[in-house]
């Protein structure tokens, strides 16, 4: 009785062994990355499937935001040409929308601030696990790509931003059904003061439905394209190409 | 003196449906890799609060960190040292880690927040539609109503402390009685069933922005997704504490047998007792 025990025992160990190193091969193993990014497919096609297009992600009451929100990613974008934007309060900071529209646009701040704005406060999840509620007021950007006339061809609007990650400025892509919805913003001010640095400023993208790093900052530029083949290593963001995040990040 | 009856004597009976034994058996690695890719999550952001929202600057109601060369767990106002296990530990290359769980018990062994979200959010599919099939298998040929609903008087206080009691004192039921689960072992399999699975479903479901705002409801069911996290997170070590329980008890009562009947359905039934 004692050595079958032990016997049990043994082959509990040695299967847990094996579970950790098995599992990290695996890992390893491309087609079986491969097969894991099922999930990836399953959860973007579940969720368009059970999702109103235009579902809103909850919007809190004005006390229930976080008493400090916490900032992530780049804290200050390197570099003098945005230390000169900021140290000018980002007068001469423009947004061009281009790609696959017909009318590409420049926009400075002052006109983007005085276009229609919506203001929600809403919870930011971060892929890591954190939440913080803020409140958020930003021009629509269904009004500017509108403003831009998408064509029909595009799929997806890459975002471009100011703040460089070693080989690369970083960039996020969301589909049009993201990019229309109702609380996709432009945001220029967090909790009703002007965006700060940490969190974005000048701009930032706000798109409720997915996680943080969707949410790009320091944006100068919106891209409409029919495929992120040609966007970075064409998985169509930074965390997606270089440390194979989820570009579906609804979950 | 009643010599006992040879092994070969005894019947070995028809013990586990077919649906049962294949869902026991996808769960087994299933949960296992559910767990320990959980488990690299949550290292990525070690704390966790109750509420609308929770970040750095909100204070926890659990953490694992690492103070100095010290590995500490926080629950409350209650700190316990850890070094070695959580917060502070000596990697396979023996170096010096600062994550709260340590490679052993992470997918993968090192640290990385995104391929441990693919494995997690790709067999989080497994499990959800294995739970739901096995609710829907078991509703239709009747195994949850003969088998795991309690029986009239089962329920009775009497007679779950006489089980606690056989259980402590380590005397399982033989003969035909071994063939039907206990009191203790109806409720353990109910509350994961229909408790801890679910549980752990919808609070993960919770967690997902595009779910919140499919399905607001969510939010308010978990009261917030910080609250959703945690609860997730508690949902997991239940389903660990089920899973060691689970282990103990097949070794006690006979793991040859167990896993036996468990691979091909039959089971010996255990000798008669002497009286």
């Amino acid at each position: 009785m004692i050595s079958r025990r032990k016997l049990i025992g043994g082959i509990g160990a040695a299967t847990g062994g094996l579970l950790v190193t098995g599992c990290d091969k695996l890992n390893q193993s491309p087609g079986f990355r491969e097969t894991l990014r099922l999930g990836e497919t399953l959860s973007y096609r579940a969720h368009r499937l059970i999702s109103d297009r235009a579902a809103l992600a909850r919007e809190y009451r004005p006390e229930q935001r976080s008493p400090i929100f916490r900032a992530n990613g780049t804290r200050t974008p390197a570099g003098d040409v945005y230390a000169a934007h900021a140290a000018s309060n980002f007068t001469d900071w423009r947004l061009t929308i281009d790609g696959l529209v017909a009318r590409p646009q420049s926009l400075s701040l002052a006109q983007i601030r005085s276009m229609p704005r919506r203001s929600q406060i809403t919870r930011h999840d971060c892929v890591e696990g954190w939440s913080a509620i803020g409140k958020w007021t930003g021009v629509p950007l269904k009004l500017l790509l509108d403003q831009a006339g998408v064509r029909d061809r595009a799929r997806f609007a890459v975002f471009r931003c100011a703040d460089d990650y070693g080989p690369m400025h970083y960039y996020e892509s969301i589909d049009l059904v993201d990019a229309f919805h109702p609380q996709t913003i432009l945001a220029w001010a967090l909790n009703d003061a002007l965006l700060p640095i940490p969190n974005g400023a000048p701009l930032r993208l706000r798109v409720e439905r997915m996680l943080g790093y969707k949410h790009a900052k320091y944006v100068e530029r919106i891209e409409l394209v029919d495929s992120l083949d040609r966007i970075g290593f064409g998985k169509g963001g930074y965390w997606e190409d270089t440390n194979d995040y989820e570009w579906y990040a609804g979950i | 003196m009643d010599q006992p009856i040879p092994v070969s004597v005894r019947p070995l009976v028809y013990r586990h449906r077919l649906v049962t034994r294949l869902w026991h058996w996808v769960n087994a690695v299933t949960v296992f890799v559910m767990l320990m890719s959980g488990l690299m999550i949550f290292n990525a952001h070690p704390r966790l609060y109750w509420g609308q929202y929770g970040a750095n600057f909100d204070r926890p109601w659990l953490m694992i960190g690492a103070n100095g060369d010290r590995g500490f767990l926080s629950i409350g106002d209650l700190t316990v040292t850890t070094t070695g296990v959580l917060g502070h530990w000596t990697d396979s290359m023996g170096n010096i880690q600062r994550r709260a769980f340590p490679g052993w018990a992470t997918i993968p062994s090192t640290y990385s927040l995104s391929a441990a979200r693919r494995w997690h959010l790709a067999f989080a599919w497994v499990l959800a539609i294995g739970v739901v099939g096995y609710w829907l298998a078991s509703l239709i040929n009747r195994h949850i109503r003969k088998d795991l609903l309690p029986r009239r008087g089962e329920l009775s206080p009497t007679h779950i402390w006489h089980d606690i009691r056989e259980h402590a004192r380590l005397r399982f039921p033989t003969g035909e009685a071994a063939l039907r689960y206990n009191i203790l072992q109806k409720l353990a399999y109910l509350g994961v069933l229909f408790g801890l699975l679910p549980l752990i479903v919808l609070t993960g479901l919770t967690m997902s922005p595009a779910m919140d705002a499919a399905w607001p409801w969510l939010l308010d069911l978990f009261g917030g997704r910080a609250s959703a996290r945690s609860i997730h997170f508690i949902a997991a070590m239940l389903i660990v504490v089920f899973i060691v329980v689970h282990l103990l008890m097949v070794v006690l009562a006979g793991p040859y047998n167990e896993i036996r009947s468990m691979i091909t359905g039959r089971y010996r039934l255990p000798k008669e007792r002497d009286a």
